[in-house]
């Protein structure tokens, strides 16, 4: 474990009350000597397990590493995690568990180093190869007909409507699959600046697809429950 | 074809950027637990969740964590 520097952690005012246990846990983390380092520990193997359980989810899709390069991955994900949340203990206002949010930081460091390293040393696809694998077959002769117009449509305005930024963005993460964070790395951007470029484009497709009468409501997606 | 559509078109109403949608995530996903209406708890995450590919896998990890620890497995 990366011993984090000495804090001075103030103890939080919360913006609505506490549970038991995260008020305890925010106690022990504003806590001073022995006290405040039993429970850095603590949080450490809390967020290792969250970083070991990501890793366990996402083992089978990196079939090229191996166990103990993704115990690493786990261990500095729980590292940079356990820097992240003492250094944002003040933004914890308790609408949720101390864990529960605790845990987030833990699924966000060991997901962007594993899709990094899942990535890494690939070239990362800018052009828009993969349009064919889009062309695939619909539920019924009119589906497909209605696809392939949607599609070539689409096709069009990402040449015509989109900025060149904007339409290597969208090929990238859209249509070639590439990792936000990944792409963010390789352009040297943010996964929110990249986002929004990413936003911006849709947007302007989805108008530009509008004025063509084109029917683009998409049914609801399912929900995530997993 | 509508989930490849989706990639490229992302959701049609408003949507919570990345920053946002990680400042919410573990309020969101309690209240999912939780059995409540999340999503009108949380206006604009569900579209952000089914737009950013990086977003929605870490709200599924974060999910399915969560709820296996309330049912124990």
């Amino acid at each position: 474990m990366r011993t984090p520097a000495p804090a001075t952690v103030a103890p939080v005012a919360p913006a609505v009350s506490l549970d038991l246990e995260s008020r305890a846990w925010i106690e022990a983390l504003g806590d001073q000597g022995a006290a405040r380092d039993d429970a850095i520990a603590r949080l450490h193997a809390l967020l290792l397990r969250a970083a070991r359980f990501e890793v366990g989810r996402r083992r089978p899709t990196l079939p090229h590493l191996r166990g103990n390069e993704l115990d690493d991955i786990a261990l500095e994900a729980a590292d940079d995690a356990l820097v992240s949340v003492l250094a944002r203990l003040e933004d914890f206002e308790g609408r949720s568990r101390f864990s529960t949010w605790a845990y987030k930081f833990a699924l966000l460091e060991a997901a962007v180093k594993l899709r990094k390293r899942s990535w890494q040393g690939r070239e990362i696809p800018l052009e828009p190869e993969s349009w064919s694998l889009f062309a695939d077959r619909g539920s019924s002769p009119e589906d497909d007909a209605e696809q392939s117009e949607l599609l070539r449509e689409i096709r069009e305005a990402t040449e015509s409507v989109l900025t060149p930024h904007q339409r290597r963005v969208l090929v990238a993460i859209a249509l070639n699959g590439v990792p936000i964070d990944v792409l963010a790395e390789r352009l040297g951007s943010t996964r929110g600046a990249l986002y929004k470029t990413l936003h911006d484009a849709r947007q302007k497709l989805r108008a530009h697809l509008a004025a063509r009468g084109l029917a683009i409501d998409l049914p609801e997606g399912g929900k995530r429950h997993g | 074809m509508d989930e490849r559509l989706r990639r490229l078109l992302g959701a049609s109403g408003p949507e919570l950027t990345c920053e946002e949608c990680f400042a919410e995530l573990d309020r969101y996903v309690e209240l999912e637990v939780s059995g409540t209406d999340a999503d009108a708890a949380v206006p604009g995450m569900r579209g952000h969740l089914e737009g950013c590919p990086a977003c929605g896998e870490e709200h599924e990890s974060l999910l399915a964590l969560v709820a296996g620890e309330e049912t124990g497995t």
